[in-house]
């Protein structure tokens, strides 16, 4: 160690950086879980917010990390969303906790079989083969009607208790608390593959294929590890709203899912993990708001939303968190005893 | 059999006249545009508010939708597309997916949400019989009028100076700027002139593609099938991507209606595989 040259010395100490927690962390996920106290009678839409912050974690993995942009994520969200239900309806898993990890899987063996479909061409095909990805697998859904109920959704789901203890209550307290449980440990799985070598080299990836190709990365495998770990991810967020809705229906795999999906990570920022899971509070708030002023046009309102975060550019719209994340670093009291 | 055939041209020739400024807009300036369903179903709009509450002449509306989209598209790109050319593609797609949302949901609020048709006149209502083969009078004019587009098209992109410069503007913009070509206006003409054409597509689709607020939504997938397989260099790739896109949907509706729209998702896939740049696309290009 004492022949590292300087360089080498900050470069490792970047790196040593990123993995180390920082102070707003630890405030995010204790607001995080004091919500469950300070907001009792909010628990079904902080449910929703749950899960569609491990969607929108989910695509970052791939989007922020990897740099594949797809317009069909809600492939693997209606996978593991119809398998979870699946599982339940006819009593294969009844344990949800089992039972989603399974929906993760199935749904990640999907990631993986189409993940070599994504290698191949530019934005453009990637965002056509995801795209028809999930239209074919909507059709299925709706063809095979015996299974999956078509169009009028699978019914007559009903969910064990959790861990054979707590059940899934009408206002969604326990289905909350279980929800941001798995989103909280999926989370720091997530964090702590990106603050890893592998993490790293997919950032190489994605700035620079061709460089990281020859520095030694093989490319396509790190590509498709992160589309089937990322469809493992939507896979388990999708089994989330199957299990504490119990129900499923095609809408899983809709296009605008996928949509709503890009703007929901995309007003939290891409590529620091954080982003999907603030930019679903945002999302969330509202259109919860929208909806309520006015119920039928409110998607007109997130159009406006997306229009304008492009006309400004996300990069400005993003720049008032500069003074929270200057406050931050001062508050940062490692940070002190490492400079001097 | 034939009569699918007939049927499945038809519908293939409209997906052309709809789809073929995509193309370009797309070649050109290598933009993702999402919304351009909405130039289309401005299009459709026009002619069902010009014939049912107005009561101009079908002919004239269908002309008027023409202008009416393509002078939304001129100012849209004068407006806004401009901003995004240099984008990457991310904002491309939010950008115009945010422009869909927007249409749906102000279609919805102007115009209602259940679907529309335009009245159209006696002579087009019915069918005639050729060798024996029944032909809808209305697929019929349709198929002469897109034919009589595309062969005007190409000869518009082959024979003219306005065609060689666009020509030269999508194969090397770079070196097209370089010689003095105007990259900008052409760009602007093309996306006005490849919107008009949606909306005519648009109205002269009422009848058969149907015309309800989510139509952008809709057949936004087929445009963009339309354009991957056909590749975005010439003309003919697109024409010929709509016409097999056109037979293979109403051939596999027709055939196995339990697959539906299995069947041309699935084509798509496997051409995107087997060649990501398009089915005609030529070699070398981009």
């Amino acid at each position: 160690m004492s022949e590292q040259t300087p360089t080498a010395k900050r470069a490792a100490q970047g790196i040593l950086a990123r993995a180390r927690w920082h102070p707003l962390e630890f405030v995010f996920w204790i607001v995080a879980f004091s919500v469950i106290w300070l907001l009792p009678n909010k628990h079904l839409i902080l449910t929703e917010i749950a899960w569609l912050a491990l969607f929108a974690l989910s695509l970052d993995l791939i989007l922020g990390y990897a740099g594949i942009l797809s317009l069909g994520h809600a492939a693997f969200f209606g996978v593991g969303s119809y398998a979870a239900a699946l599982l339940a309806k006819h009593g294969i898993i009844t344990e949800p906790v089992l039972a989603l990890i399974a929906a993760g899987l199935i749904a990640a063996v999907v990631g993986f079989a189409t993940s070599f479909l994504m290698l191949r061409g530019a934005d453009l095909t990637r965002l056509m083969v995801s795209l028809g990805i999930a239209l074919v697998l909507r059709e299925l859904a709706n063809k095979f009607s015996e299974l999956t109920g078509g169009a009028d959704g699978l019914q007559g789901v009903t969910m064990e208790p959790i861990l054979g203890r707590f059940r899934f209550d009408m206002f969604g307290h326990n289905g909350f608390i279980y929800s941001l449980v798995v989103l909280f440990v999926l989370f720091l799985i997530a964090r702590r593959l990106m603050a890893s070598p592998f993490g790293l080299s997919l950032l190489a990836v994605k700035d620079n294929p061709l460089r990281s190709r020859a520095i030694g990365i093989s490319v396509d495998a790190r590509l498709v590890a992160i589309y089937t770990i990322a469809a493992f991810y939507a896979g388990v967020g999708g089994g989330l709203l199957a299990q504490t809705t119990a129900f499923s229906s095609l809408d899983v795999f809709s296009f605008d899912r996928s949509a709503d999906l890009l703007l929901v990570l995309i007003i939290g920022g891409t590529g620091y993990l954080y982003g999907g899971l603030i930019g679903a509070v945002i999302f969330k708030v509202m259109q919860d708001y929208l909806a309520q002023l006015t119920p039928q046009y409110w998607p007109f309102w997130i159009g406006l939303v997306l229009v304008i975060l492009v006309m400004v550019g996300r990069d400005r719209m993003l720049r008032w968190t500069e003074p929270v994340r200057a406050l931050a670093n001062r508050l940062d009291w490692r940070a002190k005893g490492q400079a001097s | 059999m034939l009569t699918i055939l007939f049927d499945g041209i038809a519908y293939g020739m409209l997906l052309f006249v709809l789809a073929c400024g995509l193309s370009v807009t797309l070649g050109l300036m290598n933009l993702v545009n999402l919304a351009h369903g909405a130039f289309a179903m401005a299009g459709g709009y026009a002619l069902v508010i010009l014939v049912n509450n107005l009561g101009v002449p079908f002919w004239v509306s269908v002309i008027c939708a023409f202008f009416v989209s393509a002078a939304i598209g001129f100012v849209m790109e004068k407006a806004f597309y401009v901003h995004i050319y240099r984008k990457p593609h991310l904002d491309q797609v939010l950008f115009t997916i945010g422009l869909v949302f927007m249409a749906v949901a102000a279609a919805d609020y102007a115009m209602g949400s259940s679907q529309v048709f335009a009245r159209i006149p006696d002579a087009l209502q019915g069918q005639i019989h050729v060798f024996g083969i029944g032909m809808g009078r209305y697929r019929l004019m349709i198929i002469v009028i897109c034919g009589a587009l595309a062969l005007g098209l190409q000869y518009v992109l082959v024979y003219t100076r306005f065609g060689s410069r666009l020509r030269a503007a999508v194969d090397d913009q770079r070196v097209a700027r370089g010689l003095g070509i105007n990259v900008g206006s052409i760009f602007a003409l093309t996306f006005a002139f490849g919107s008009g054409l949606a909306g005519l597509g648009g109205a002269l689709g009422t009848e058969i593609l149907g015309l309800d607020p989510t139509f952008p939504l809709k057949y936004m997938i087929y445009f963009l099938i339309v354009v991957t397989v056909g590749g975005t260099s010439s003309i003919t790739g697109p024409f010929l991507a709509s016409l097999l896109l056109g037979i293979a949907d109403v051939a596999g509706k027709y055939y196995v209606p339990k697959l539906g729209a299995f069947v041309i998702y699935t084509i798509m896939i496997v051409v995107l595989i087997w060649r990501p740049q398009g089915l005609f696309a030529r070699a070398g290009s981009k």
